[in-house]
């Protein structure tokens, strides 16, 4: 078993270390042949504990909490009683926060692809020796805490702030009207929080295009326009796919932006589940409300995905 | 250096003032103070297989990419016929361009990329053109394929394709071969002068090797340092190369530093180390004081010591072979001259006679028709380096 064929090695390697990168079986003879076959599995085994513990473990716990009895309260303790109806019932109480919590989140994932595909771009192609000190600049905003910044917003959003002001004064804005706690607050905190998140994953895909095949479609009497639509656009998607993802869900689920910036009437579904959870005490509700919010996402994430792999989205 | 283009070319194309050609006119491309391209002059009539030949940086790429539109000349103009295209945009021009990565889009399979240039041209139905042309690239049948799914030649087909399918007026080709490795690249050299000459457009290609452009060009521009060195049918550079960068980079030369004695009747009588050769008058680019007498090694003719060779005079003796490469059709040899210097000697393997050894003595000889005479004032290892690929 010293000098093992590398066959027996790279089989069960290749499920523990397929994300490793690393080329089995070169150099490694010596170590590989002492560590035998489960050398993946052990190297596996820290990320596979950790994921049990604070992925399996919770997430058990949290199916288990959407189906308690919903009589139940802190004082008394819960029962596990299958109790399917909690969904049904949080459903039909909370279906507007739920909504308006998509329908924010898909507002802010435009807006954000709109100005991240821009800046994006901009650093891709046109910012030269820049493109290092603007990347930075993107990811800059993560030095301070998202509660912060978000707080900050409502500074600059604020009814005597110098944006809301300005409005008036041009009559872009009535005379009472304000920014601060309505709609357009929450998804302007929303983009701003999450930009980062479109910005990455489309730089990525749009600085790995070879400027050469945007320079083939001009030779090939396409305008820079269509050049953009026909070779540069569908050569980005999988950062536009990434991007939006990487917007869209956590923007589906936050509280912060419509806590501080929002009112009443702008609660996400986040704030609902915060507010059953944290003030309530209401687990089973909060539990099945986080559950919907979450198989509605996979739902649709996977149909995205589904339709973006192909070039339906193009 | 003033030999911005051949002189009898230039005349003759004058003459014919064909209307598709294209011609440059004192195109000049610079960045910063860098001079990528020199006044250039240049006229590819149409039809033709043209070469440009160069070492990498000589500014045949950048030429190129002019003329596709792709960078903007800083002075000078190119027309295609009697249309001033210097500064229409890329995809306004009837040219179209194989590039030298092939830049195939990898989202779309082969016949969308062939077809790319006719749809954005509003043209409805592709579908027979581009089996047609599909075809003609021996790719049949390939079309639903992605590029990456093919090999290496079968994508510089497909870049071929694609450009052609549009039949532009100009074609370029920026060292589309360079990728491939050396049998396929002899295939692909046939095909792409069959392709040419069926489809009887201008090809206008770019090359750093010298083969290449003397294998399927029908006019080579041998390009230096921003400038065109000289032009002309292959053979015809080959034969009677008017500067030491043409004469070391299209092939190889022997250089021998002589004393010019001058004319003499059709001929230049030149002192080599003591020995009277004579060049014909129209093989002499250098009047008057030193001059380099160039021969090329397949002209040398090598025997022993005091043995027959079939050339009048010009005989160096004392030479003594250094080096001998046998490559099958042929011996290489090296033979150091009483002065130092190792000349080249090429000799076909006919069997006739012995290969000699390292160290034989040997007479050089060689008709004085295959020789030329150039400057000397210009740097004898010009292009040796670059051309040695």
């Amino acid at each position: 078993m010293t000098h093992q064929p590398q066959e027996a090695l790279v089989e069960p390697d290749a499920v523990g270390l397929g994300s490793s990168g690393d080329d089995p079986g070169e150099g490694h003879e010596t170590v590989r042949g002492r560590g035998g076959r489960f050398t993946g599995y052990w190297l596996m085994l820290p990320s596979a504990l950790w994921l049990a513990l604070f992925f399996l473990v919770p997430f058990y716990s949290l199916i288990a909490m959407s189906l308690y009895d919903p009589t139940g309260s802190n004082l008394t303790g819960y029962d596990m009683t299958w109790h399917v109806a909690n969904y049904v019932d949080t459903i039909q109480a909370y279906w507007r926060p739920l909504l308006r919590s998509f329908w924010y989140a898909a507002m802010a994932t435009v807006a954000c692809l709109v100005l991240g595909y821009v800046l994006a771009y901009a650093i891709a192609f046109k910012a030269g020796r820049w493109k290092n000190l603007m990347l930075v600049l993107v990811i800059a905003p993560f030095f301070t805490s998202f509660l912060l910044r978000t707080l900050s917003w409502k500074l600059i959003l604020a009814d005597e702030g110098w944006i809301a002001e300005g409005l008036r004064t041009l009559q872009i804005l009535g005379e009472d009207g304000r920014l601060l706690a309505t709609p357009f607050a929450v998804v302007a905190g929303l983009t701003y929080n999450f930009l980062p998140f479109m910005v990455l994953p489309l730089f990525a895909s749009l600085d790995k295009i070879d400027n050469r095949l945007v320079e083939a479609a001009g030779d090939l009497y396409a305008s820079p326009a269509r050049a953009f639509f026909k070779v540069t656009l569908p050569l980005s998607m999988p950062g536009v796919v990434a991007g939006t993802l990487l917007t869209f869900i956590p923007a589906a689920g936050d509280f912060i932006n419509a806590e501080l910036l929002g009112s009443p009437n702008q609660r996400m579904i986040g704030n609902i589940i915060q507010n059953l959870f944290t003030n309530q005490g209401d687990y089973a509700a909060a539990g099945a409300l986080s559950m919907t919010l979450m198989i509605v996402i996979t739902v649709g994430v996977v149909f995205y995905i589904r339709r973006a792999g192909t070039e339906d989205l193009v | 250096m003033s030999l911005v283009a051949d002189d009898d070319a230039t005349t003759r194309d004058d003459q014919e003032t064909s209307n598709r050609d294209l011609r440059l006119t004192a195109l000049t491309k610079s960045y910063g103070s860098f001079t990528a391209v020199r006044s250039l002059d240049l006229v590819v009539p149409q039809g033709s297989f043209f070469a440009l030949l160069g070492p990498s940086g000589c500014g045949k790429t950048t030429t190129l990419r002019m003329v596709a539109g792709l960078d903007t000349p800083t002075s000078g103009t190119i027309t295609l016929g009697d249309r001033d295209i210097t500064y229409d945009k890329p995809y306004k021009r009837p040219v179209n361009t194989v590039f030298q990565s092939y830049a195939l889009f990898p989202h779309l399979d082969v016949s969308e990329n062939v077809a790319f240039g006719l749809k954005r041209r509003g043209v409805k139905d592709t579908k027979a053109k581009v089996a047609e042309m599909l075809d003609l690239v021996e790719l049949g049948g390939q079309g639903h394929k992605k590029p990456t799914q093919l090999s290496g030649g079968q994508q510089q087909r497909v870049a071929l394709a694609r450009a052609l399918i549009n039949s532009p007026e100009v074609l370029l080709l920026d060292e589309p071969l360079g990728a491939l490795d050396l049998k396929l690249r002899r295939g692909m050299q046939i095909e792409l002068k069959r392709i040419q000459t069926e489809v009887g457009r201008t090809f206008v290609h770019v090359t750093h090797d010298q083969e290449e452009a003397m294998t399927m060009a029908d006019t080579v521009a041998v390009m230096n340092a921003g400038v065109i060195e000289q032009m002309g049918p292959p053979a015809a550079l080959y034969d009677n190369p008017r500067t030491t960068f043409v004469a070391n980079f299209l092939g190889q030369s022997n250089l021998l530093a002589g004393e010019i004695l001058g004319p003499d009747g059709d001929a230049v009588t030149v002192s080599v180390q003591g020995t009277t050769v004579s060049i014909p008058a129209e093989r002499s680019h250098a009047v008057g004081g030193k001059g380099w007498v160039g021969i090329r090694p397949e002209k040398v003719m090598i025997a022993e010591v005091g043995g027959e060779i079939d050339a009048p005079g010009n005989r160096f003796a004392g030479g003594v072979v250094t080096d001998v490469s046998f490559v099958g059709v042929s011996t290489q040899y090296l033979v150091r001259m009483p002065w130092g210097q190792e000349l080249m000697v090429f000799e076909q393997n006919t069997g006739r006679r012995p290969i000699f050894a390292v160290g034989t003595p040997v007479d050089l000889s060689w008709r004085p028709e295959y020789a030329f005479l150039l400057d000397a004032s210009q740097d004898a290892k010009a292009g040796v380096e670059d051309g040695d690929d």
